[in-house]
């Protein structure tokens, strides 16, 4: 029987087979957001009406015969950040509070053309900048596994919907590791594309050069199936990549890795990390020997800096493409009460309408821009972006993927980490470098920490436009450890008991 | 006492910098598909790009990639190998995202000269202009000001943003610094933005209408203390907007300047702006706080990598230049200096050229254009072109040439295709006008102003030849004008016996 | 690197267009500080011999045709402003320049 519980693959079967139509299967999920999101706070958004309609045309479709992608009249759960036409899209902030853009994300377009049914939109840290979900001016998401906790961010909203069964699919962006980070702490399975692979074209950008959005899942293969629909060259994103899409689907179905090498990263691993989240990263290394890979350790020295690159590079795109934000053509209006000028109130609306976080970003990036430092900063970080993508090169010719555990820590609690950036910061220390080196990366559950019960991820890295291997590689992972443990991960959620 | 003008250059030497934008006649804008017609309703022409909504990118206009080019083949620049989009960051409404995006120290064409001759009481004097840069960038909307005493900014209550033209692509054209020019530096200015108009509309990649704002120059002018060899410091004068403003701008800052030097006060680092009425700059934005405009690489765009092919493909499509082509066509015509310059300042040579490669008689062709067509379009105060085609002037001129026409025939002939009532030949019949060639019929008219006025005819058979007129005069008013009076005259003394 | 102070901080809000207090400001002083001091060893590898990259992958020439399509219409292009008026947006007055 179709439930909630089960995988969008499965759904998808259920759907084509007739044992259920698509109205029903995104009842289920309404009601399931209904009981639960209170508690949760995944979503936003929740466009009901909208979502049981997209369901209903695809119903539609089917019973006349129509021919209908794989995953058509499946729902998902949209990350805010995505402009979607006619729905609040507020990427987490008061500055967007009760903007509806005029038109859609060509991700979006993309799902609607595939009939994936768009549930809502999901919680995020404001304009996608933090690694908790806490800095979203609407309030923090809690992570189903504990509600004290936090689930990852900057797409915490759409991890969290997909390990509280909201959703079995949901859409998120990673710039740093804000897809990869999320789906280690929540026991979930999340992939950052290639740069270039999945169209920008209405995510609303943090940092262009590093942005990119990919599938937020449970299972590896279900994170394929949606990451086909959702990449491809996109005329109207001048970075897309204009090559055929990875067959990231038969990759995930494979289930075999022999004669693969899989490169342990020497520098992701080390002091910082959980002992918990070690152990079974190294577990997760011993099933993928079994499964025939070779183990090798490689070395990528400048990934030390990569934090420190990350930090100039993104805030000083942010301070950029945040200046639209001036209250003239949409968004919030602060002041204009007829004695203040155009100046006076876009600075009053800018200070009401950003959070610290993103305060904090724009002026750091304002300074490794400004004329006598950006050399110094802006400049250097760049370079070492070089040196980053060399050590990535060096790496690849020692092994077809590389390796780590996704993030150092498992779920921290709510507000621990509230008056140090720096050390929020750590949490992405092992997912940045794919994305300042622009390749493929996927999270995917390694197991419970033995600390603290709770899920920590396994980081897969490959090539650019290459993504295909970390499917392979993950759905082998994945198979195997599913074998160990008997059921999937997330039942073993305790907060999910009786919902 | 003041310094007049031709005291001020004996004193200083004026260094010139020329900045010219030319807005490109593209059909679309420089990063998305809206149209760039002129007068548009308001915001008609704007999309989720050039409106600077969150998540929109852009995507470049190859053709105005392929305008740029040639505008700095035309002015004999190299084409940079490599070159770049950069965000210009500033925050302005009209700016909708608050940078601008621009070329900055990547330029598409760099190094290139353009000569120029100005005639002077020495006789023509060469110049050569040297070209620093050309590079691209997008315009601004445009801002209302509603309110307020007098309906500037500074009095405003609000202002009205129309964002049609935001996004219309510009092609900014900067000269090194101009020096050795002396008291010419005027006409030299004039000279070279008048040559330079004249390049880019025989390139066909912008209408060049400075009065509509497609052509826009910034003066910048300096002053020394004559053969000191040092360079003084500069004023920017804006939007000088037709060729007589810019000598009057060089002139009036000439004039400014010098005053102020002589009277011990220092030149002021500052962007003026020209007031048309009285010839002289007002201060605008002083650029001593100078804004950071905190440039970095556009990451929503790639960069502009043309291949040789590409370029020389392109260089094979460049017109004649126009001082090259005035040269060949004044020989050809065997013009007077004057006159052709004449032509050159009234647009017209495009227009007498087709006329003369239509079969009509070069020196008709030149002065019906210079002479009875201009006259009617000052009357009308329109352009001469607007007036009557190419075609029909030659038509009417190969009618006189074969002597079907005279010259005040003609002029009614062009008059009547001017009030619309059809082609020459048309006009012709309607109105019946002939000339009367025919001898026969004029010999009747001959012999009857004899008979009236027997004592004149024979004054003339008595050798008297001037005395004809008033027969000829008699047989023109009999004929109704139509006749020739040339033929009159010779088919009368033959008659009287003086042929 | 010389400690940031508040002033620079006060400098940097105004060209970023963001009103802060003074407490804001000395907040983000401390903050920038440490964060500065974080990220100023990029400079310790960055050579000069090393080119910079803002592109992750190397993509040039990327060029639209330049073909009209439908723009939005106004009241769509204008259905999210805080204030309109004759089909413009309407914004307080602009200081600064004419």
């Amino acid at each position: 029987m179709t439930t909630i519980k089960s995988t969008a693959a499965q759904m998808a079967d259920a759907l084509a087979a007739g044992s259920i139509t698509s109205v029903e299967l995104t009842q289920q999920h309404l009601d399931q957001i209904e009981r639960v999101d209170s508690a949760v706070h995944a979503f936003l958004y929740v466009d009901k009406e909208g979502a049981l309609e997209q369901a209903n045309a695809v119903d539609v479709k089917r019973k006349q015969g129509d021919l209908l992608s794989p995953l058509a009249g499946v729902p998902l759960a949209l990350k805010d950040v995505m402009a979607q036409k006619g729905i609040p899209t507020t990427c987490g902030s008061k500055m967007l509070e009760g903007w509806r853009p005029p038109y859609d994300a060509t991700v979006v377009t993309k799902l609607k053309n595939a009939g994936v049914v768009i549930l809502g939109k999901t919680n995020m840290d404001e304009f996608a900048m933090g690694s908790s979900t806490e800095n979203s001016a609407y309030g923090p998401t809690h992570n189903p596994w504990d509600l004290t906790r936090i689930p990852g961010g900057s797409g915490g909203g759409s991890a969290a919907a997909i390990a509280a069964f909201e959703a079995p699919l949901a859409i998120g962006t990673d710039t740093g590791g804000s897809i990869r980070q999320p789906a280690a702490v929540t026991g979930t399975v999340g992939v950052k594309p290639t740069y270039g692979g999945v169209s920008r074209y209405g995510l609303i950008a943090f940092s262009s050069s590093l942005d990119q959005a990919g599938p937020c899942a449970r299972t590896v293969l279900d994170a394929a199936l949606l990451h086909e629909v959702i990449a491809g060259h996109d005329q109207r994103d001048s970075t897309s990549i204009n090559a055929p899409v990875p067959q990231v689907v038969k990759a995930a179905k494979k289930l075999d890795v022999k004669g693969l090498k899989i490169g342990v990263v020497k520098e992701l691993g080390g002091e910082g990390f959980q002992a918990g989240v070690l152990n079974r990263f190294h577990e997760s290394l011993d099933a993928l020997v079994e499964a025939g890979a070779e183990i090798v350790e490689v070395s990528c020295p400048t990934f030390d800096y990569a934090l420190a690159a990350y930090y100039l590079i993104a805030p000083s795109e942010c301070s950029s493409n945040l200046a639209r934000f001036d209250s003239m053509r949409y968004g919030i209006r602060i002041g204009d009460d007829g004695s203040r000028s155009a100046e006076e109130v876009m600075n009053l609306t800018r200070h009401e309408g950003f959070g610290p976080e993103v305060k904090r970003r724009i002026i750091l990036g304002t300074y490794a821009l400004s004329s006598g430092y950006y050399d110094a900063y802006y400049g250097s970080a760049q370079k070492v972006r070089t040196l980053l993508m060399r050590d990535f090169s060096a790496a690849f010719q020692l092994a077809d993927v590389l390796v780590s555990p996704t993030a150092p820590t498992t779920a921290f609690k709510i507000g621990q980490n509230d008056n140090d950036p720096l050390a929020m910061y750590l949490n992405d220390i092992a997912t940045i470098p794919v994305n300042m080196a622009g390749i493929g990366g996927m999270s995917l559950p390694s197991g419970l920490a033995d600390e603290d019960g709770l899920p920590a991820g396994f980081q897969i890295m490959s090539p650019a436009m290459k993504d295909d291997l970390m499917y392979q590689v993950g759905g082998t992972l994945e198979a195997a450890l599913l074998s160990r443990w008997g059921a999937p991960l997330l039942s073993q959620a305790p907060v999910l008991a009786g919902k | 006492m003041a310094l007049s003008y031709d005291q001020a250059v004996e004193k200083y030497e004026p260094t010139l910098g020329l900045e010219v934008h030319v807005e490109l006649n593209t059909k679309s804008k420089m990063f998305c598909s809206c149209a760039t017609e002129f007068g548009a309703s308001p915001n008609t022409q704007t999309c989720p790009v050039c409106l600077g909504m969150p998540g929109a990118l852009p995507v470049v206009n190859g053709k105005a990639i392929e305008s740029s080019i040639l505008i700095g083949l035309a002015l004999n620049c190299s084409v940079a190998p490599f070159s770049r989009f950069a965000r210009k960051n500033y925050f302005y409404p009209d700016m909708p995202k608050n940078f601008q995006t621009s070329q900055y120290d990547e330029p598409i064409c760099v190094n290139g000269y353009l000569d120029v001759e100005i005639d002077t009481d020495e006789g023509i004097k060469q110049f050569r202009v040297e070209i620093e840069r050309v590079h691209m960038e997008e315009d601004t909307g445009k801002s209302l000001h509603v309110g307020g005493a007098t309906g500037r900014i500074h009095g405003a209550d609000y202002s009205l943003l129309d964002y049609n033209r935001a996004g219309i692509p510009l092609v900014e054209i900067v000269t090194k610094i101009v020096g050795g020019t002396g008291k010419y530096a005027p006409q030299v200015a004039r000279a070279y933005v008048t040559e330079l108009r004249d390049i880019l509309r025989s390139l066909g990649v912008s209408d060049v209408k400075m009065e509509q704002g497609s052509m826009r120059c910034d003066v910048n002018l300096s002053l020394a203390p004559a053969s000191s060899g040092t360079l003084g410091t500069r004023s920017e004068t804006k939007n000088v907007n037709s060729l007589r403003s810019v000598e009057r701008a060089v002139i009036g800052e000439v004039i400014r300047q010098s005053n102020r030097l002589d009277a011990g006060e220092r030149i002021v680092q500052e962007t003026r702006h020209f007031l048309e009425e009285s010839g002289q700059t007002r201060p605008g934005r002083s650029k001593e706080q100078a804004e950071d405009y905190r440039y970095f690489p556009e990451p929503d765009l790639v960069p502009v990598v043309p291949d040789s092919a590409w370029i020389e493909q392109l260089r094979a499509t460049l017109p004649e230049k126009p001082s090259t082509r005035r040269k060949r066509l004044q020989q050809a015509w065997s013009v007077p200096d004057k006159e052709m310059a004449a032509m050159v300042n009234a647009e017209l040579l495009d227009v007498v050229e087709e006329t003369i490669s239509l079969g009509a008689e070069p020196t008709r062709a030149r002065s019906w254009w210079l002479g009875e067509v201009s006259r009617l379009a000052n009357e009308r105060e329109v352009a001469a072109t607007s007036l009557i085609t190419s075609a029909q002037i030659a038509e009417v001129i190969n009618l006189i040439s074969n002597g079907e026409l005279t010259d005040k025939l003609a002029r009614q002939v062009v008059e009547g295709v001017i009030a619309g009532e059809g082609t020459p030949r048309e006009v012709i019949d309607k109105r019946g006008l002939k000339v009367v060639s025919d001898d026969s019929a004029l010999m009747v008219a001959i012999e009857a102003a004899i008979t009236a006025q027997p004592d004149t005819a024979e004054r003339v058979r008595g050798g008297n030849i001037p005395a004809a007129g008033a027969l000829i005069g008699a047989v023109m008013k009999a004929t109704g004008g139509q006749a020739d009076a040339a033929k009159v005259r010779e088919l009368l003394l033959k008659h009287l016996g003086q042929g | 690197m010389a400690a940031i102070s508040r002033d620079d901080v006060a400098h940097l809000a105004k060209l970023a267009r963001i009103d802060m207090s003074d407490v804001e400001l000395d907040h983000l002083a401390k903050e920038m500080d440490v964060i500065l001091g974080a990220v100023a060893r990029v400079q310790e590898v960055a050579g000069v011999d090393v080119p910079a990259t803002s592109h992750p992958i190397p993509v040039n020439n990327v060029f639209r045709e330049d073909v009209v399509k439908p723009s939005l219409t106004s009241q769509e292009a204008l259905s999210g402003a805080p204030a309109q008026s004759e089909d413009r947006f309407k914004v307080p007055q602009i200081l600064g320049e004419e």
